[in-house]
């Protein structure tokens, strides 16, 4: 066991050499602390126009009348355009999974198509301008009014009537062992309790934007978004060019959390706007308009009912979740996933049910259903603990399952246990009281908490091309897409360690559609993902330059066989001495060498996908495969206010190979703010009336602040997952997970009150 | 308009934000947009030495002033923050480090903050609670709050030791 900065002991091959597990700085550190790093709104055009939204302002309906007259009168303004005057978009395609392309869409909706009004917010008119300026005064001027029909957004009325999720094959919506109602009506203990969480929005801090410039029929995109390759391919096919004709740049996203994952409405309008004034046209959403045009993370009823023998072996575990999506888009939240898994109960039911609203779709947020399904799972079992009057921790350990629980499918990494026994140690759990508001410091009352962290970790396939120069530059080309988590400084180093070369020899190009095309960041996937290929491609290239060395006479490799060679030092090595990259280049009289994986194309890259599918369903149904870790808090709660502070914490993770010990331990970090957000302050307010979001922007919204988020100790087991490449089982998410049970359950401890109602305020302690 | 130690004249509109004119009119784009309300403070430039939301101010009221952005900073904020890993995504940092300048002046000043246990005490000592504070009005949504706070505790320390 390790902590943070961590070293694997044992990694896997590829990755033996001085660069991964070290506390790399990132490569791109000195351009984002001088403000040299271009991010999407940051690139200038000649004849720049500038665009507005119009929202909608009833949740369903028809546009009965549009008036841009006193917009169009405004010096400056270009268009107006409206669903009077729009060119078409071609409608969204049927989504399939050998496309997966087809999942991008934001919502079903085809903008300025018609009058039809689906969401309070909905862009009823775009306005495009001389200036920024202008084009937010014009569209104030735009004038509508609508035909109402009657519409249905109040999450709280609605939820009796959820319907359940559709089975899909990534997210199957139930799972049921034995039967868990009766195991529970006959429990010895038993909690059964329903649990919510509010609206959440990602609020990444950079506003969505995009740039969108047409030449012809050709088209680039500035667009900060998670996904290059299926924003491409979407806007190609919205807009009835050919892929190849679109390119998208993002190198640098400023942040993104799920929120970037979909193309929403103002992409497809910025690009037609470039279309219709024939300039280039820029459009930077207000922070309101982010709110109203992008969706969050979906509110939630759970239901967690635990029965237990009176030993606190668990008999039955339930867990159910109303969640919603849009009338015209969203999918399921997969609340329950993770009590498939949590505890090796006789007897299990999770069920997902959704209701469909006249809202803005939702979205993935930062680990869509663990987060907010962590908060009820494991607020429960700290409620079992405290009925059964023992340690939260010894409960969970005593239930701890050695195989999935429900199908019994082999865990590939799962180490709980060690992840509980470390975090326990470095936070200084033993000891602990029992009994709820046992501890006092003057006004405050001091609690302890605890809480598992789980999320799934998947892979996708990428396209990777590396190339060694005669200088013995490197270079690794990927679309990848860096919003924070230090993407190309990880695949920088594991590129490095591969070829044994300097860290500063390596070059990352990335977030760019003319590179070789990533998947999508999401699911915590792309550093593995990414790494399976880079790592393939890298053996590529060794055995390509091993076979220019071994034929040669005059070379110390001559006849040396692949297995007995070390990449080090710049270049290959065998027992009877070796040479640099370098010198065999220039022998071969070679300016450079390539090696490309995964680069498919037309139908190669359609097998390749359902080569790909296959073997993404065949690893599930063989392995269960998850990072996890525990979350230990402690809060302080005033006595006479109920003001919660956060004021110590220890995140012990098993997050597989731990490629840079500081970018990780930053990412769960990360994630642990943002769960402190959710726990204590966050929360979207629709209005139940009208379905409009009252407090659209960071004023209103509760974001952590420095003051909020007390010093974050993380630790990592660092020990890689056989199963993944290069061990990583993916660090992105799994940080969010828990936090919120752990806040809840320390704020329990110090007062001795139950909150099961995200989020935690005042007025639930007083 | 002064800005970097450079003079530019530019022709405005009145209602053109510091902020717009900056990213704009100058290309000067380390200087971010997070909310255009106040609200976030990834838009913090130093006006003659004190750190302003620039989203908030407009650019004709700040002729003559000495503005510095985030491209005229040369600080040991800089490398501190890539060293402690004090940012992610990057959106958030140049007002970050202004702001950090702009806080540590405030401070070597004698300013209390709204942790300060006594007010009339000259010299306040710059605690982990005191950066906090008087940092709280840049968020930071990918949550490096603990690298950045390292960063101006460094160097803040580095500066009492000048």
């Amino acid at each position: 066991m390790t902590t943070a900065p961590a070293r694997p002991d044992a990694p896997p091959t590829g990755t033996s050499g001085p660069y991964v597990g070290a506390p790399v700085d990132r490569v791109d550190g000195v351009v984002k602390t001088t403000g040299a790093a271009r991010f999407a709104a940051e690139h200038p055009y000649p004849g720049l126009a500038h665009a507005a939204l119009v929202h909608a302002t009833i949740p369903r309906g028809r546009v009965t009348w549009i008036d841009s007259a006193a917009a169009l009168a405004v010096d400056g303004v270009l268009a107006v355009i409206t669903h009077e005057n729009a060119p078409a978009m071609r409608p969204v395609k049927t989504q399939s999974v050998l496309d997966l392309s087809t999942l991008v869409p934001g919502s079903t909706v085809n903008h300025l198509a018609s009058d039809e009004v689906h969401w309070d917010g909905q862009p009823v008119a775009v306005v495009v301008a001389e200036s920024r300026q202008i084009a937010l005064h014009a569209a104030s001027l735009v004038r509508a009014t609508y035909r109402e029909l009657p519409s249905t957004v109040d999450f709280a009325t609605e939820k009796r009537n959820a319907l359940p999720q559709k089975k899909s094959v990534v997210d199957p919506g139930r799972a049921a062992k034995g039967d868990a109602e009766a195991a529970l009506s006959t429990a010895a203990v038993a909690v059964d309790h329903l649990y919510t969480t509010p609206v959440h929005h990602h609020n990444a801090l950079e506003l969505h934007t995009t740039t969108a410039v047409w030449d012809g029929d050709r088209l680039t995109v500035h667009e900060p978004t998670q996904g290059i390759d299926w924003t491409r391919k979407h806007l190609a096919h919205r807009f009835g060019v050919p892929v190849e004709n679109v390119r998208v740049i993002a190198p640098f996203v400023g942040g993104a959390f799920g929120g970037k994952w979909h193309v929403w409405a103002g992409t497809l309008l910025t690009v037609l706007a470039a279309r219709v004034v024939g300039r280039p046209v820029r459009l930077v959403l207000t922070r309101e308009g982010v709110y109203r045009t992008v969706g969050g993370r979906s509110p939630s009823e759970q239901r967690v009912a635990l029965g237990a023998d009176a030993d606190g072996t668990l008999t039955a575990l339930i867990h159910t979740s109303v969640t919603q999506v849009g009338r015209v888009g969203g999918g399921p939240e997969p609340a329950t996933g993770l009590s498939r898994y949590a505890y090796a109960a006789e007897n299990v039911l999770v069920e997902q049910k959704q209701i469909a609203l006249d809202l803005v779709p939702n979205t993935y947020m930062r680990a869509p259903g663990e987060a907010i399904g962590s908060f009820a799972l494991e607020s429960a079992i700290d409620e079992l603990a405290h009925e059964l009057g023992v340690d939260p921790i010894e409960l969970r350990m005593r239930n701890e399952p050695e195989r999935d629980p429900i199908d019994g499918r082999r865990f590939s990494h799962r180490k709980l246990r060690e992840v509980y026994a470390l975090g326990a140690e470095r936070f200084g759990w033993a000891g602990r009281s029992l009994r709820p508001r046992s501890t006092r410091d003057g006004r405050w009352l001091v609690g302890t908490g605890v809480a598992t962290a789980f999320h799934p970790a998947n892979l996708f396939p990428a396209n990777v091309t590396v190339r060694i120069s005669a200088d013995g530059g490197v270079l690794v080309r990927c679309g990848l897409h860096e919003m924070g988590m230090g993407a190309a400084t990880a695949q920088a180093q594991i590129a490095a360690d591969a070829l044994g070369v300097p860290i500063e020899s390596v070059r990352v190009e990335h977030g760019d559609s003319t590179l070789p095309a990533a998947p999508a960041a999401s699911g915590s996937t792309q550093t593995a993902s990414i790494a399976s290929s880079l790592l393939a491609a890298c053996e590529k290239l060794k055995r390509s330059a091993l076979a220019l060395a071994r034929g040669s006479a005059d070379s110390p490799l001559r006849g040396a066989k692949p297995a007995e060679v070390q990449a080090r030092d710049g270049g290959l090595h065998a027992a009877r001495g070796g040479e640099t990259y370098a010198a065999i280049l220039a022998r071969a009289g070679r300016s450079s060498l390539d090696a490309a994986v995964g680069a498919e194309r037309g139908f190669a890259a359609v097998a390749g996908q359902v080569r790909f599918m296959s073997k993404f369903l065949l690893d599930r149904r063989r392995w269960v495969r998850a990072a996890s870790g525990a979350q230990f808090c402690e809060v302080r709660v005033d006595a006479h206010t109920g003001e919660v502070r956060v004021t110590r914490w220890v995140g012990a993770f098993d997050v597989g190979t731990v490629i840079n010990a500081k970018t990780v331990a930053s990412q769960l970090r990360g994630g642990i703010v943002m769960g402190i957000g959710m726990a204590l302050s966050e929360a979207t307010v629709v209005d139940p009336r009208t379905g409009r979001i009252v407090n659209p922007g960071l004023a209103e919204y509760h974001v952590p602040v420095h003051a909020d988020v007390p010093p974050i100790e993380i630790h990592c087991l660092g020990d890689p997952d056989p199963t993944m490449p290069a061990g990583v089982l993916g660090a992105g998410e799994v940080g969010i997970t828990g936090v919120a049970a752990a806040i809840a359950n320390a704020v329990h401890h110090a007062t001795g009150r139950r909150v099961r109602d995200l989020p935690v305020t005042l007025d639930d302690l007083l | 308009m002064r800005i970097n130690g450079a003079t530019t004249v530019l022709e405005l509109e009145p209602r053109v934000s510091l902020l717009d004119a900056l990213r704009d009119e100058l290309g000067l784009t380390g200087t971010k947009k997070g909310c255009d309300q106040g609200a976030c403070g990834a838009c913090t430039v130093l006006v003659d030495g004190e750190r302003i939301n620039s989203c908030l101010a407009l650019a004709v009221q700040y002729s003559g002033r000495e503005i510095t952005t985030v491209e005229g900073v040369d600080h040991p904020l800089q490398a501190a923050f890539v060293a402690n890993d004090g940012l992610q995504c990057g959106y958030c940092t140049p007002g970050q480090i202004c702001s950090a300048i702009g806080m540590l002046a405030e401070h070597a000043a004698g300013a209390p903050s709204a942790v300060t246990e006594h007010l009339c005490e000259p010299d306040p000592e710059l605690t982990d609670a005191e950066i906090r504070e008087r940092m709280s009005g840049n968020l930071c949504r990918c949550g490096a709050y603990n690298g950045i706070v390292d960063s101006v505790r460094e160097v803040a320390v580095a500066e009492q030791l000048r």
